[in-house]
């Protein structure tokens, strides 16, 4: 069991007033899972990945990350957990543009305390992963988007983490480049990684084996099969 | 850490304008803080090489009595021992003594004459076979005392560049006769000091306070004096100090060893002591320090603009980069990675302008020596500690910046467009 969620509020202040974003939602992800959860803007999607990535704790609630309980950890324990367990594969890549492709896959890596031989090596492969190792010193500006998003991509999984997070990874992306992105997360998934990936559209849910509706902050299952 | 620094540095270069107008202050104000200093110890320096003069390191030392010194002119005291060999061979073997001489020395009014010629407002002096050496006289004309002269107290006399002038309107006077206390004496050379020394004069005020030593100097042979004057005057000393520095320490040692000479008795109002030029240059030097002070207080204002004008612009750059921070939080960067970052940059833009500011204040110390024909000196490590200021006011006002980046929260920092 990679991650365990066990009845988990997440209220905001919005002003005076208490709006409930999440309500009693509890989820289990196996390793090994790709999962896909859906919803409409404003559903509480975008809350669970980030309490799912230790960006924000639940209200309410017990988060339990591999075997260990998060719901009272320090916020540089947050930092830690997040740089060693989880990787981000975000909708608009956020790579840094002064930086070439590979020192960008190496900056998580050099949070994570590694020598700057194994960082090179560890990028390098991912690199190689996702179809890029021709171009690890091009900068985000001489890349299309589907070769940042594959560059995101292989930030995220170079430090070998416990679960992928993907928001919207094909979002800002033409359908093109988005199939052979969605292709990599297919791959990555055969080879054995843990993928959670949230998105609306239905055509790129169905590539997960398992798909979670969410809506009015309440979590639904739905089986798909493929 | 290294990292962090070059990207700061690529950071500063990727924004030129930005960098420099954000450095302008921290510029400003480290150049006129040079500046000011340069012509402050550029004037200093002067003074004690006014007052010093070039490279002898001579000290005097005199009997004085309540703190000046006893003109013998107004009565020899009584009681005072002349100095004993032991004493000169005491002072000789002081540490960083070079040598010693001792010598008499009066003022003499109008007491010189060659033909109607009087010399006014000189010196005259009997001195020992070292004296000469002790300040660095070189015989230029003519010869020096000899043995004969000195055992025989020979009536000859020698004359420095300034009294030959004066007496001789540029006759050559070597063998020429001069009137001392109404005997005949012959002169038998001219000296001048080896380094030969002009007080650098840009105020009366300069004037008043180093020319006033330059006068005539006529010198007999010590053991000629007791026939002008009388047997039992003491002597002066004169030692040269292995530095400039050690010249008042060195002073004050032969003082010492003379005075313990003195009769307990006499102990008291008259004493022996050394002429401390250092002193004199430090006193002179602290009448301008006040003013000097406020200056650099001034400037140092212009560094405290400097360095809210980069807090300013680093808060700036925080907002600008909300996502990037964002981001490196979201890939585990804790909170000490992101303020090192930025304080890194703070300090790399200050430390910048500290150097530029460094290189302009000592174009500007020269252009003002130019002008005002005001002394300056540059000093390393004033430089030195004014880069290394500059970069603690970058990490001092790079702190609430830092702390702001560090602080964002990671969700909002990654959704700001």
């Amino acid at each position: 069991m990679v991650v365990r969620l066990e009845h988990i509020f997440k209220d905001y202040m919005q002003g005076k007033l208490t709006v409930p974003v999440l309500k009693d939602i509890s989820l289990d992800i196996e390793e090994g899972e790709y999962l896909a959860i859906m919803g409409p803007s404003g559903s509480g999607k975008t809350t669970l990945m980030n309490i799912l990535g230790c960006l924000d704790i639940a209200t309410k609630g017990s988060y339990f990350l591999e075997e260990k309980d998060v719901s009272g950890f320090s916020d540089r324990e947050m930092a830690e957990l997040r740089n060693r367990y989880i990787g981000f594969v975000f909708q608009t890549f956020h790579l840094l543009p002064r930086q070439s492709a590979i020192e960008n896959v190496e900056l998580p890596l050099l949070y994570g305390g590694y020598s700057k031989k194994d960082r090179r090596a560890m990028a390098e492969a991912a690199l190689e992963k996702v179809g890029l190792a021709d171009r690890m010193e091009f900068k985000p500006g001489q890349l299309s988007g589907g070769q940042c998003q594959r560059v995101a991509i292989a930030r995220a999984i170079a430090g070998k983490p416990k679960l992928l997070l993907a928001d919207e990874p094909t979002g800002a992306l033409d359908s093109k480049s988005g199939e052979q992105v969605m292709e990599i997360f297919s791959r990555l998934h055969q080879e054995g990684a843990t993928i959670a990936m949230i998105t609306h559209e239905r055509s790129i849910a169905e590539c997960a084996q398992k798909i979670l509706y969410i809506r009015d902050g309440e979590l639904h299952r739905e089986e798909a099969g493929r | 850490m290294l990292e962090n620094i070059r990207l700061a540095f690529v950071g500063v270069w990727t924004h030129k304008m930005r960098s420099c107008l954000t450095m302008l202050g921290i510029i400003i104000g480290i150049a006129s803080i040079i500046a000011i200093s340069s012509t402050i110890m550029g004037t200093n320096e002067q003074i004690k090489q006014n007052l010093i003069g070039a490279g002898n390191n001579a000290v005097e030392i005199q009997l004085h009595q309540n703190d000046y010194p006893i003109d013998m002119e107004g009565g020899v005291p009584q009681g005072i021992p002349t100095v004993s060999q032991q004493a000169m061979e005491e002072i000789a073997a002081l540490d960083n003594v070079e040598a010693a001489a001792q010598f008499y020395k009066r003022n003499i009014y109008s007491s010189v004459f060659y033909g109607a010629t009087s010399l006014s407002n000189g010196y005259l002096y009997g001195i020992d076979s070292n004296y000469l050496g002790v300040y660095g006289y070189q015989i230029r004309q003519g010869r020096g005392f000899s043995e004969a002269d000195e055992k025989g107290a020979h009536k000859v006399a020698l004359l420095d560049k300034d009294a030959a002038d004066a007496l001789f309107l540029g006759e050559n006077p070597v063998g020429k006769t001069v009137e001392i206390q109404s005997e005949p004496y012959v002169i038998i050379g001219v000296v001048t000091q080896s380094s030969e020394f002009q007080p650098v004069i840009n105020t009366p005020e300069d004037y008043y306070n180093y020319m006033k030593t330059s006068n005539g100097k006529v010198f007999v042979p010590m053991a000629t004096w007791p026939v002008i004057y009388q047997y039992d005057e003491p002597q002066s000393v004169a030692v040269r100090a292995s530095s400039t520095e050690a010249m008042s320490t060195v002073g004050k040692q032969a003082a010492d060893v003379l005075n313990s000479y003195l009769q307990t008795g006499s102990e008291g109002p008259i004493l022996y002591k050394g002429e401390d030029l250092l002193e004199q240059a430090k006193e002179m030097q602290d009448l301008s320090k006040s003013t000097n002070q406020q200056l650099i207080w001034i400037a140092s204002i212009s560094l405290l603009v400097g360095g809210i004008g980069v807090m300013n612009i680093m808060l700036v750059s925080v907002t600008e980069r909300t996502r990037e921070i964002g981001l490196k939080k979201a890939l585990g960067a804790r909170k000490g990675i992101i303020s090192g970052q930025f304080l890194t940059e703070a300090a790399v833009l200050t430390f910048l302008g500290g150097l530029v500011g460094v290189i302009s204040g000592i174009i500007l110390a020269v252009v003002i020596s130019k002008i005002s024909l005001v002394p300056i000196a540059i000093s390393a490590p004033t430089a030195l500690i004014a880069v290394a200021f500059s970069v603690i006011i970058g990490l001092i006002f790079g702190i609430v910046p830092a702390m702001k980046a560090a602080n964002l929260n990671p969700i909002e920092a990654l959704r700001r467009e």
